[in-house]
């Protein structure tokens, strides 16, 4: 069956409606599709992939969001997310083309940890760097590896610092584990929640890094492909205004042209609080507005297009993880900008085999203060991008040493930034929130009984995240509803 | 329809759902989540598929009698018979 591409929906109801064509949105999409559901789904802007896409400037194009797949394993590891991602999407390994990282650091003041898709190295890192601390690491390790509750249940979630300090004692090795998770996947200030930081932890230092050649127009293009498969309806340009209550359900979903669409159920990628914002109930006009479970922080990206490769310059790594300040201070800045930590990536840097991009890389991206770069008027809004570029690339070269700022401007061939301002108009997140809401809404329940959230704030992180969040949203509440019980006991022992 | 051949899809199932997973010495008389890495969500693909490309329904509370290769084939070959006799 082909996949229709509409500017509406072709049906006045379906048996799921689907709100935003992200990675969760699509996941979702070809799962119910796959098994025989009538599915549209329903994405406000022209271009797929949400957070995750790319856009063309100059005859280039520059991906938004991925620096990497996270989770990646290489094959015959088993059970890990990306093995059940693949499964469950159907899509053979080769498809996606993933390529592993070359190698990451974090890199604080005086101290430096090294990383790769192989665990070892990080633990003989910390038993260099910290050579009291790595009996307490390992068993952090451990306790992460035990973590297997990706599902969520109930109970309340510890700080990850506190579980930390139960294993560690050095705030400056705390950070440093801390850092790459809170800037790939953390919606809260200061702290991570424990779940939240196994997930990462397993996620990018027990599992690691990778990405497809062509990035991720590679899978968006695979994810694609799969729903026209599947069968499943995607409109474009085609949002929605308002989801109608009535008796405890969505009973309509009004689009932005004001026509009303049905469904059996609906799932929102749109995020916890934007989603519920969407709900009017006639008898009451006050939606339940969940103000505060608003996520904060956003970050702007500088990239730079040069001439060579990353390793001409003398840089070899991946992905660095880089704090300049005292203590690493993850929170949503005063000024614009946070320019004291951050994360640069060559995308260069994975092994492509014979394969290489044709020209290097450089992105940097910081914290940024949403309401400061929202507020600004236009011709102010550039100059401020202008100024904040190069201090951002200023203050990252420090970490990159033999490289330096002569060098790099001759061999320039193009740059761009994208600030939260740009975030929010392809989100549509309030403040631009990147991971969402700070509070997780881990069964993707809402008040209402056929209104489930999937995507980041069902609290799936990363990229694998936020496919595998669409697909257990779609098996949990459309395709198993009462099934799931029998089905453990099948795969538990007697 | 025999039994050797209703395993035989049951294996092509498996196979589009776990490419992953090595089915050549798969035995038939040992549960196939000893043998394989199959969860809960894998198991749920199985019934799905069973409805979605043979019209076979698996009702909940006979989804034990898919355990094995073995126990699949009893289950499962006089439902195809009667979907062949329709």
């Amino acid at each position: 069956m082909p996949e229709t591409v509409l500017q509406a929906p072709g049906e006045s109801h379906y048996d799921v409606l689907i709100i935003g064509a992200g990675m969760a949105g699509m996941a979702a999409a070809i799962r119910l599709a796959h098994f025989g559901k009538k599915v549209c789904l329903l994405e406000r802007h022209t271009v797929i992939g949400g957070l995750n896409s790319f856009y063309k400037l100059g005859g280039r194009k520059y991906d938004v969001g991925l620096h990497a797949v996270t989770n990646y394993v290489p094959r015959g590891v088993r059970g890990t997310p990306l093995v059940k991602l693949l499964r469950q999407l159907r899509i053979h390994r080769e498809e996606l083309d993933l390529c592993e990282q070359l190698g990451s650091k974090v890199s604080f003041p005086g101290e430096e940890l090294t990383f790769t898709n192989d665990f070892s190295v990080l633990e003989s890192e910390v038993a260099r760097a910290f050579p009291g601390q790595v009996d307490g690491f390992r068993a952090l390790a451990g306790e992460v590896a035990a973590f297997g509750d990706l599902s969520g249940g109930g109970g309340g979630d510890p700080s990850a610092r506190s579980v930390i300090r139960s294993h560690i004692t050095d705030r400056g090795l705390e950070d440093m584990l801390l850092c790459p998770l809170m800037y790939y996947g953390s919606a809260r200030e200061g702290d991570m929640d424990y779940s939240q930081f196994a997930i990462m932890f397993q996620a990018v230092y027990l599992e690691g890094f990778a990405r497809p050649f062509e990035g991720v127009r590679r899978l968006t293009r695979t994810l694609l492909r799969k729903l026209r498969e599947a069968g499943a309806e995607r409109c474009m340009g085609c949002g929605v205004r308002e989801l109608r209550i009535d008796r405890g359900r969505v009973a309509g979903v009004i689009l932005d042209s004001g026509r009303e669409v049905t469904a059996g159920a609906v799932l929102s990628s749109a995020g916890v609080t934007e989603t519920l914002r969407l709900c009017r109930e006639a008898r009451e006009p006050e939606p339940p507005r969940n103000d505060d479970n608003v996520g904060r922080l956003s970050f702007v990206e500088s990239i730079t297009v040069f001439r060579g490769q990353p390793r001409d310059l003398g840089c070899d790594n991946t992905i660095i993880f880089y704090n300049d300040a005292g203590r690493f201070d993850y929170s949503v800045p005063g000024d614009l900008v946070d320019p004291r930590s951050g994360v640069i990536c060559f995308p260069n840097n994975f092994d492509y085999g014979d394969r290489q991009l044709p020209e290097g890389f450089f992105r940097i991206t910081c914290l940024a203060n949403c309401d400061g770069w929202c507020s600004l008027p236009e011709k102010e809004y550039r100059a401020q991008k202008e100024r904040w570029f190069e201090t951002m690339v200023a203050r990252a070269l420090k970490f990159l040493r033999p490289v330096n700022r002569e060098t790099l401007n001759e061999r320039t061939l193009a740059r761009d930034m994208f600030t939260p301002r740009t975030i929010t108009r392809y989100t549509g997140h309030i403040n631009g929130a990147v991971y969402g809401a700070p509070k997780k809404v881990k069964d993707g329940c809402t008040p209402y009984e056929n209104l489930f959230l999937c995507g980041t704030d069902q609290g799936f992180l990363g990229i694998t995240g936020a496919m595998l969040s669409g697909i257990s949203m779609a098996n949990r509440h459309v395709l198993s509803r009462k099934s799931d019980k029998s089905l453990e006991k099948m795969t538990q022992a007697p | 329809m025999t039994e050797e051949e209703c395993k035989q899809i049951v294996v092509k199932i498996i196979a589009d759902i776990a490419p992953d997973e090595d089915l050549n010495d798969l035995k038939d008389d040992v549960r196939l989540r000893d043998q394989l890495d199959l969860d809960s969500m894998d198991f749920l693909d199985i019934v799905m598929e069973l409805r979605k490309q043979h019209g076979i329904e698996v009702p909940e509370e006979d989804y034990p009698k898919l355990a094995s290769l073995d126990s699949c084939a009893e289950y499962l070959t006089p439902k195809f018979l009667e979907k062949q006799s329709v």
